[in-house]
């Protein structure tokens, strides 16, 4: 047998470094026992309509018109399809050449962008120019994007939260650059110390690492905490200071279950600081439908907006934006109506208001009841969920739980989660998928399980949670710190 | 877009002479501030902050994204644009009533209808909760109700707004896979294929996979498709060239094949893979069986990754070729998992269906081990999944009607319609440009393009240098100028050097095809009284 053309051995590295747990081990794990016939949670990856909610009904009837017009044409359309269903269909055909099964402008649908740049308008009280807006196959490709824009080498730090959603040290690892961790509190409700920035980037320095973006996720994952106006200031002014572009994660800003910190973009703060920081602090945010009230991950929709970025670099990102052609329509028009909703008045309008509000409510009272439960388990230290869709509990695992998990070959909270993959069909990540502080343990898992189903989802957690401690804990009870 | 950018260029041109002045004012005021974690946490910095570039400049970005090139949406279309702006604020200001954009593979933007039975299943998948509705059935054909519910019931909890599995829902690529066994007489398995936004994307992971330096060589051909050289430059790898050969209708050599690569390893790259478009874009040959079977020995005796890039396959409009896939000719050898790697690459922005703005199209990846398949799933799993139309799409072209569905027959005339219709214009284009004085065109065998090659007049060549241009640049701009017809100059493609070419799509609509000709004739006899030697 001749030697093969591409081996393991011979393998781009990087690709090789490239981790992401989110569809890992357990993951891999919990579709092969589905296949066998067990029923699986799947609370690995934020997927809203996998677990139970339903679109909202508005964009699908818009973009099933807009995927065949020829129904608009159809004297009986007004029997399956509200008149302002049948209007907004034609709007965003207009604002196309040929419909949805032609390539867009690269940089996605410019009537599309304007009504993006309306929106972040209207939202921060600062015009957005729509030049400087780019829709992506979702937020991840504008994330991936714009990375590789940045990182020329393993000299180039990307500092990043720990825990942090892994498409962020995938992507570093793919493109050769260096992760910089700058570690999240979690007694301090996972905020930042600026401090410990500070730190770590002298030692990346040190190292001869060259930090040039600081990445931000607002509301936070895994961990769920909204930033406030005070800490945004501090990291802007931080990054002015110190020469990076701020990269803005901004993908649950309709996700926010507490009240006293709503959230604010980091574009409003920096304009609202006035120049000379406003006008040079560089600054990329990313947006999608995946998350919000809209759950429309399938679609693949989302955008990156560019602040303080020289033209010069934006024909750059433009022109690799056009070696992929353009983005998918149909996610662009389900961008265009997130940003641009029913008002008051229209027919569609109270159902859409219905169905929204719906899932938000739910959403914060899931939030709240998983925060709860996972408080009430043996050794389990859970922050509130104050935005995002995620549960990031600490679980204190015993000694003699660690020992066998070294025993098993297992980082600890893979084995952990393993155990209560197999007992009660919940499929989690494992904490170190997102990184922690060492030695402390997590898993992530979402609150999108239906909230009927919440309950007994809970109580599943706690029943194997508390006889895993029961097992692996000593007599005398491990402490509670 | 670029005189936009002008304008910001001065912009940031004026405000820079402040900035050294305001950063001090902006320090000294942060200091005095009373933000208590700010302040007692550290001391003010001994420093102003550091006056090099910012991280997002020309001077500090990835020097590989500045040195990948695509034309296809290069200078040339961006002059046609600030065109088209000045025509619609201000209606005869240029000699022509349009800019006609024949510069991409993109037919819907032109006029080409999408297939109705794909369309009705798609929007049915987008909103199903009108398929148990009675009116829906008055609105859609009855196979297209049909075939959504099938494809729903493969959906975990008919959810087509949720994140699939990461190389597409398993039973569209059942379906993908069993129209594959039915084009290619050979079976493919499910698992073989990972379901992309486009068949871009794709590609962009292979060369991810393997390119580890700029050591590490892919053979494409010149001329090729510059989603090729662009990803090949943005992995910093190296590209090998291997010239088609023009005047035996963009035939390939093997011995030169084996000369090119005998070449680069003296020069110390490792070539990797071997990239075949076929049909071919930008020069439409179809290879003949032969042929391929011989890229096939060539890849399997020097141990190259065969990327087959077939997005053309239902492209093909001269009753003396037949699209094979290399899978299957690679089948018929005895060739086997464990004798070649092979991807092939296909999409649904071509053909007859023409959808590129749904992205959506797979790989097909066959002959690797199985860590290395792990690997390509990781990769893939990092972006979740593609999107799900896209998908579905791609299911729906690979398993289209048959016979005896209520939708067959109006499905055949759609489809015919559209074949006969792109044979037709590749054949009256193709004609019209032999026509012209200096152009030599080969025919369009397949694929949407005609690649003619322009016998430049030296007066022709010495004007482009003085405008600083390639001259089939310069050519297609005044071309462009006169007539408002877009194509992209051969320099994006490749050609031999000395030779120069362009590249035309045979889409505009047919009824367009007489005013494109005229105009284009005329155009080409003004060029050349001004610049015959």
């Amino acid at each position: 047998m001749a030697p093969r053309a591409l081996d393991y051995e011979s393998l781009n590295e990087n690709v090789k470094k490239v981790q992401y747990a989110v569809r890992g081990e357990l993951y891999l794990r919990a579709s092969e026992l589905q296949k066998e016939g067990k029923k699986i949670i799947f609370t690995n990856v934020g997927n809203p309509q996998a677990l139970g909610q339903k679109p909202l009904t508005f964009p699908r009837q818009v973009v099933a018109l807009c995927q065949a017009p020829f129904l608009l044409d159809d004297p009986n359309v007004g029997l399956l399809f509200p008149a302002d269903a049948i209007a907004r269909a034609k709007h965003y055909l207009s604002l196309t050449t040929g419909g949805l099964g032609a390539y867009s402008d690269s940089r996605g649908l410019p009537g599309v962008r304007k009504e993006v740049a309306e929106f972040i308008g209207r939202r921060d009280g600062h015009p957005s120019d729509p030049e400087l807006i780019f829709l992506t196959d979702g937020a991840s490709k504008g994330v991936m994007q714009i990375l590789n824009t940045i990182i020329r080498g393993e000299g180039d730090g990307i500092l990043v939260p720990v825990p942090q959603y892994p498409l962020y040290s995938a992507a570093i690892a793919l493109f050769g650059g260096s992760l910089v961790p700058y570690y999240l509190e979690e007694t301090a409700n996972w905020g930042l110390d600026i401090n410990d920035l500070r730190q770590s980037v002298s030692r990346a320095r040190a190292n001869g690492i060259t930090v040039r973006a600081m990445v931000i996720i607002n509301p936070g994952n895994p961990t769920g905490q909204c930033l406030s106006q005070a800490n945004l200031k501090e990291i802007l002014y931080f990054c002015y200071q110190e020469n990076l572009v701020l990269l803005g994660d901004e993908v649950y800003q309709q996700n926010i279950y507490q009240d006293e910190r709503p959230f604010i973009s980091a574009r409003k703060v920096l304009l609202g600081m006035g120049p000379p920081i406003s006008r040079e602090l560089q600054l990329v945010s990313f947006h999608t439908v995946s998350k919000g009230y809209w759950g429309e991950c399938g679609q693949r929709g989302g955008y990156f907006e560019m602040t303080n970025i020289p033209p010069k670099s934006v024909d750059e990102i433009y022109k690799v934006a056009s070696i992929s052609l353009s983005p998918n329509v149909p996610a662009q028009i389900f961008m265009g109506l997130m940003v641009n909703p029913l008002k008051p008045g229209d027919i569609s309008y109270d159902q859409f208001v219905l169905e929204s509000k719906g899932i938000l409510e739910s959403l914060r009272r899931r939030a709240r009841i998983m925060t709860d439960g996972f408080n009430s388990c043996r050794n389990v230290v859970c922050n509130f969920t104050e935005g995002a869709m995620y549960s990031f509990p600490q679980i204190r695992l015993p000694p003699r739980a660690i020992q066998a998990a070294k025993q098993a070959g297992k980082v600890p909270d893979v084995f952990y989660c393993l155990k209560l993959l197999e007992a009660t069909g919940i499929s989690t990540v494992p904490g170190s998928g997102f990184g922690q502080k060492e030695g402390v343990f997590h898993l992530r898992t979402t609150i999108l399980p239906a909230e009927e189903e919440m309950p007994e989802i809970m109580a599943s957690f706690k029943k194997f949670n508390d006889e895993f401690m029961e097992q692996y804990e000593d007599h005398r009870g491990y402490s509670r710190m | 877009m670029r005189r936009f950018a002008a304008e910001r260029a001065r912009d940031l041109l004026r405000s820079h002479s402040l900035q050294r002045y305001s950063r001090r004012r902006l320090l000294s005021s942060l200091t005095s501030q009373s933000q208590s974690r700010f302040l007692s946490s550290t001391s003010p910095p001994d420093s102003p902050p550091s006056m090099g570039s910012q991280p997002v400049t020309l001077d500090t970005i990835n020097p590989k994204v500045l040195k990948c090139e695509y034309a296809v949406r290069g200078e040339i279309v961006s002059i046609a644009q600030r065109l088209q702006q000045e025509l619609k604020e201000n209606p005869g200001s240029h000699p022509f009533d349009e800019i006609l954009y024949c510069n991409i593979g993109n037919p819907q933007s032109l006029g080409q209808q999408p297939i109705t039975f794909f369309r009705e299943v798609i929007a049915l998948c987008d909103h199903p909760s009108i398929l148990d509705k009675s009116e829906t059935q008055g609105l859609f054909s009855a196979d297209a109700i049909e075939r959504a519910w099938q494809i729903l019931d493969q959906i975990p909890g008919r959810a087509t707004g949720a994140y699939s599995h990461s190389q597409g829902i398993k039973g569209l690529r059942d379906a993908i896979a069993d129209g594959i066994e039915a084009r290619d007489g050979f079976p493919a398995d499910p698992n073989d294929i990972f379901l992309t936004d486009g068949a871009s994307p794709a590609v962009h992971m292979m060369m991810q996979l393997l390119i580890r330096s700029e050591s590490d060589g892919i053979f494409c051909p010149i001329p090729q498709y510059p989603l090729y050289s662009a990803s090949i430059a943005l992995h910093g790898g190296t590209l090998v060239p291997y010239y088609l050969d023009e005047e035996t209708g963009w035939g390939l050599e093997v011995s030169d094949l084996q000369k090119q690569l005998d070449s680069a390893r003296s020069k110390g790259i490792t070539v990797r893979a071997l990239v075949v478009i076929n049909p071919g874009n930008p020069t439409g040959q179809v290879l003949a069986e032969e042929n391929q079977q011989q890229i096939v020995e060539f890849c399997k005796k020097e141990g190259l990754v065969l990327l087959a890039d077939e997005v053309y396959q239902e492209n093909i409009y001269v009753p003396d070729k037949q699209f094979h896939s290399f899978k299957k000719i690679a089948r018929s050898m005895g060739y086997g998992e464990n004798d070649i790697s092979l991807v092939s690459f296909q999409s649904v922005s071509k053909g007859y269906y023409g959808e590129c703005g749904k992205r959506g199209g797979y790989m097909e990846v066959t002959g690797f081990s199985a860590d290395v398949r792990e690997q390509i799933y990781k990769v893939a799993s990092v972006n979740l999944c593609s999107n799900i139309t896209g998908q579905i799409l791609a299911s729906l072209v690979m398993n289209p009607p048959k016979v005896g569905d209520e939708s067959y027959e109006s499905y055949c005339e759609e489809r015919d319609g559209i074949l006969s219709s792109l044979a037709r214009r590749a054949q009256t284009l193709e004609q019209a440009l032999n026509s012209l004085e200096g152009i030599t065109c080969n025919r369009a065998e397949g694929a949407m393009y005609l690649f003619p090659r322009i016998h430049l007049p030296q007066k022709a060549i010495k004007a482009a240098e003085a405008a600083k241009t390639a001259p089939d640049a310069f050519y297609c701009r005044r071309l462009l100028d006169a007539t408002g017809i877009v194509v992209v100059p051969g320099s994006g493609f490749g050609q031999v050097p000395g030779t120069w070419h362009f590249r035309c799509t045979i889409l505009p609509q047919e009824d367009k095809i007489p005013a494109v000709v005229s105009r284009l004739t005329e155009f080409h006899k003004g060029f050349m009284d001004e610049f015959r030697d």
